[in-house]
Order: C-alpha cells, then structure tokens, then sequence
C-alpha cells in the first residue's frame, strides 16, 4: 500500500502519512538542496520542524520544511 | 479564519502529553476547549505516532490515544495550525494567531483563535552542539532520528552512531537497534560510571530505564561513558566520525575513528518558551541554565489568564508533563468556576488540587532536576570546534567569525549575533543560541522571537485586515 512521489523525475515510494523527508531519506537521498554562500549539502538534521535545514521545492511552491509535510501521491521535488 | 461565536474557555497551544492532559481535564470539566498543534496528528515527540499502525513500542501511548479520542469528543481539535504569535484583546482575552496550510494547493491562510485562558505545553527540541562536520547529511539530532522511525516507520541508517549526553539516548540507541539498525555504539559525555550505575537506573529503580539497558545488551550495543563524537566526515554525506576518549571536563584525551553513514546526536533539550516570553511570562534558571517559564503550584506563569506545563517550564519527560498538563487543566477549569460565580479573592487564591497530583508532581520535578545536574554540558566541547567549524548553520557563520566579532569588541551574545549574524537565520536562533551563548561565556537568554513561526507576507496582511474575531467559522 505505497505511492510514488518523485525527485528531479526519478521515483521515490511513499508508505501514506509519511513526509517528504522520511520518503526521500529511507530511499536514500540524504540531501536535496545546498546552502546560499557554502554551497553545502542539506536534508533532515532536526526532524522536528525546528532547524528548517531540511527546506525543500516541491511542486513549483515556496521552500517547505520537508520534515512537516506530509507526501502526497505524484509530489515532484526538484533540487538544485 | 476565525473559529468560533463565542470565545473559548481555554486554548492550549501543543498537542502532546502535557496539553491533550491539560485540554482534556478542563474539557471534562465543561470548559470550551480549542488545542491547536502544528503537527497532522497529536501526539508531540513522545506520542508521535504514524498515520497507518503499526504503532510503536512506546509506553503509555494506549492510554495517550485513548485520550485523544475522549478529547475529540469534548473540544475543537485544529491540527496543522502552527501559532505565530499571541496578542492581549484590550477586554483581556487573548487572540492565537496561526497559519495553515490546506492540502488543495490554495497556500497558506491564517486563522485567529481567542481565549479567556490559555495553557502553553509547546514541547522542547533537541540541543545540538556544534562540531567540525555536524552540518552532513546524514548527522542527525537525536530527536530526529527518533521522529523519523516513530513517526514514518523509517529507520535513520544501517550504521548508526549515538552520542551527547543524557537519558535520552537510551531509548534512541534501543529503537534504532530494535528496529534493525546496526547501533555501533552510544557514547555518553558525561557518566563515568557505566549502565550499571547509570543515574537513570541509580534515581528510577529500573522500570523503563532497565529495559532500555536490556535491549542495548541485547543487541549487543556498546554503551560507552566519557566519550563523545569530535567531528564527522565525508564528501556530500557522513562516511565516519571521530570518537575520543574524555576527561570529566570534556577535554580530549585520545581519538579513533569509526565508519558509518548515520549519527545521532543530541546534549540535552531546549524549552519552548518563545510564546511565554512574547506574553511577558517571568523566566527562571533550571538546574542546566535554560531559561524556563516559571510558574507556581497551579501551574499559572505570572501573566493573568496563562498556564503552562511540561518542558516549557523544566525539561522532565512525558510522564511529568501530562501531570503538569492534568493540574493546569484542573486550575484552569476552578479558575472558569470562580470567574462565573464572580468570586474574585477566591480566584486569585484558587480552589485546592487534588492533593495526590500535587505531590506526585513534585517529587517528579526533584527527580528531573537531579537528572539534568547529572548530565551537565561540559565547556570541554568548545575545544573540539576548528575555526571553520560552522557554528550557525543557517547563516553559516564559522567560529572564526564568531572570534572576530569578539575582537571587534562584541562581548555578549547579543552584539556578536549584530556583527556577526549567528541566529539571523531561518531558525531564529533555535539550534546555534545555546553554544553561541556559551562560546559568549553566558547563560542562554529567553528566546525574543515577535514572529515565531515564519510566515508568508499575504498571510500576515490577511491576519492584519481581519476583523476582530467575534463571528464565526467564517
């Protein structure tokens, strides 16, 4: 009982009730965006809603924080 | 959005142990009762649960979901609100202030709830320090590690390493183990002594202690005392970490590094007590330092009208917070009875609790107050940072910079964060204000945050042109 969500186009399964975050970091991804000045690599580090480090792009909106929003069938999320 | 024709009796403002406790004990006392959370199910960090069972193995949740369920009968439930700010109406009752998100893509709308009375039970975080490489993916805070496996059902990696300091590392060392992780090891700053004689088992007399250290016997999981992680390696994710050896000051007495892909880390917990502090609730010191919201035997902070119970006002657990969230609501509900009956001296004074809770409470909040002194953040940790060490992950700030502002004459947390933006960032200061103030050589000052949550400028112009909130679901 999964969906797919995916990342720059390639597929990621969903158990429902997941976030975006915990979709992408148990398919391994462990970052989706970088930093402004460092260009640093960044995902999940608080988990809670609390660092916004794990921001992500998801369907052409505004940055969310990945960690809170929870996946819906067919989400796209696109890096860089 | 405004909720309501009339104003409620009571708004609490978190959905975990303390307030659904809280919302629920005043609700059964037939006070209106709104519990506004941002998360999509109740539960907070210790209660948190997935959308779709299994559930985890945590203790007490039955009785937690229970509750929920007795709640959403008796009060109005709004999830996924998150609380930006809190204002005084001039009559006295308080406005909420929240934005929302619905799933239809429509973005996000504010909405505005009002109270006579509110209960703050808004949690605590993780309290990360900072080292050389805390910023790779794959370093986690402890607490995260823990939200994702009892939240998504989501193990945090196949490697895991443990550190900080504090009780809390138990129970996230024998989840991920437990849940097929292979915990290389949990490495406790502090102690000195071993699990055997752990504090937590010493003060608890076994119970959830012991089956903890069990479970980490169990699955063969080293339990190392005076170690820590120095620093974290890797390209684009975490690869190794540097452990060492410590004196009782955190000072490094030897080093070795060890392969894995994920480590979780955490050194204690932060309050959440920015709301309180907007209000101009009084703070106190806890026994760590952390500026918490003082309230007395009632649980009432010195603000008319506000409560506040669990990590808000002392970092104790779960079983603590729903006690202080059970009072609270109590108070809250003979505060409502005497304000109807017009008795105001009585008011002021408050009926009597329920003896039994009463002192249980107390001995709980002695019993956190010795763990929070046996598990101390030591200054030996500022040692392991280099001068490129982020200290601010958001803005990015090094220590380097953090030096320089010093140099340049900024001598307490507050100039160093003017010159040179450590805090500035999109947490405001969440994740880096504890070692900031440290690295400044003070105590944390109370969270100043006149926005808590960021919020969309249509959001805020919606929330500002509104009117008054008296209608209503409009």
């Amino acid at each position: 009982m999964t969906f797919q969500i995916t990342i720059d186009g390639r597929p990621v399964p969903v158990t429902p009730g997941q976030t975006i975050g915990a979709a992408l970091h148990a398919a391994g991804v462990r970052s989706w965006r970088t930093t402004r000045f460092g260009g640093r690599p960044r995902g999940l580090f608080c988990g809670i809603g609390v660092c916004f480090d794990c921001l992500v792009t998801v369907n052409g909106r505004p940055p969310e924080r990945a960690c809170l929003l929870e996946a819906r069938p067919g989400d796209e999320v696109t890096t860089s | 959005m405004t909720y309501d024709l009339m104003t409620y009796d009571l708004v609490v403002i978190g959905g975990g142990a303390a307030g659904v406790a809280g919302a629920l004990s005043a609700a059964q006392r037939g006070l209106r009762v709104a519990l506004i959370d941002s998360g999509a199910r109740l539960g907070g960090q210790y209660f948190r649960h997935p959308a779709v069972p299994p559930h985890p193995a945590t203790s007490g949740l039955d009785r937690f979901v229970r509750q929920t369920r007795a709640l959403s009968e008796r009060a109005e439930l709004l999830l996924g609100h998150q609380v930006w700010s809190v204002s005084r109406e001039p009559g006295g009752d308080l406005t909420v202030h929240c934005v929302t998100t619905p799933g239809d893509g429509s973005g996000e709308r504010p909405v505005e709830v009002r109270g006579r009375r509110l209960l703050l039970a808004t949690g605590a975080h993780d309290r990360p320090l900072p080292f050389p490489g805390w910023d790779l993916p794959g370093v986690l805070t402890a607490g995260g590690a823990q939200a994702l496996l009892k939240g998504n059902g989501v193990v945090a990696g196949q490697r895991v390493v443990v550190a900080g300091t504090g009780p809390f590392l138990l129970p996230v060392a024998a989840g991920l183990a437990a849940a097929g992780a292979r915990v290389l090891g949990v490495h406790e700053a502090n102690g000195g002594l071993g699990l055997a004689r752990h504090p937590v088992l010493a003060l608890a007399k076994a119970g959830e202690a012991a089956s903890y250290a069990l479970s980490l016997a169990r699955h063969r999981v080293p339990y190392r005392p005076r170690t820590a992680v120095l620093a974290a390696h890797g390209g684009d994710r975490l690869e190794a970490v540097t452990v060492a050896r410590l004196d009782r000051d955190w000072n490094v007495l030897s080093t070795r590094r060890v392969a894995c892909d994920t480590l979780a880390t955490g050194y204690g917990f932060t309050p959440q007590t920015d709301l309180g502090v907007q209000l101009g609730c009084d703070t106190r010191r806890d026994a760590d330092g952390s500026p918490v919201l003082a309230v007395d035997d009632r649980q009432r902070t010195g603000v008319p009208g506000v409560w506040a119970a669990g990590e808000p006002t002392g970092v104790g657990g779960w079983r603590l917070a729903e006690l202080e969230g059970r009072l609270a609501g109590l108070a809250a509900a003979d505060d409502a009875g005497l304000a109807a009956a017009g008795e105001s001296a009585a008011r002021e004074a408050g009926a009597a609790l329920p003896e039994v809770l009463v002192r249980r409470r107390d001995r709980m909040r002695a019993f956190a107050r010795a763990l929070l002194e046996a598990y101390p953040v030591k200054d030996g940790w500022q040692g392991w940072l280099r001068d490129d060490t982020l200290v601010c992950r958001c803005e990015e700030v090094p220590l380097s910079r953090l030096r320089e502002a010093q140099d340049l004459g900024a001598t307490d947390a507050r100039s160093i964060k003017l010159l040179a933006r450590p805090g500035m960032g999109w947490c405001q200061g969440r994740i880096c204000g504890y070692p900031v103030a440290c690295l400044a050589g003070e105590e944390p000052a109370p969270p100043r945050r006149p926005v808590v949550q960021p919020i969309t400028l249509a959001a805020l112009a919606e929330d500002l042109s509104a009117e008054p909130p008296t209608g209503g679901p409009s």
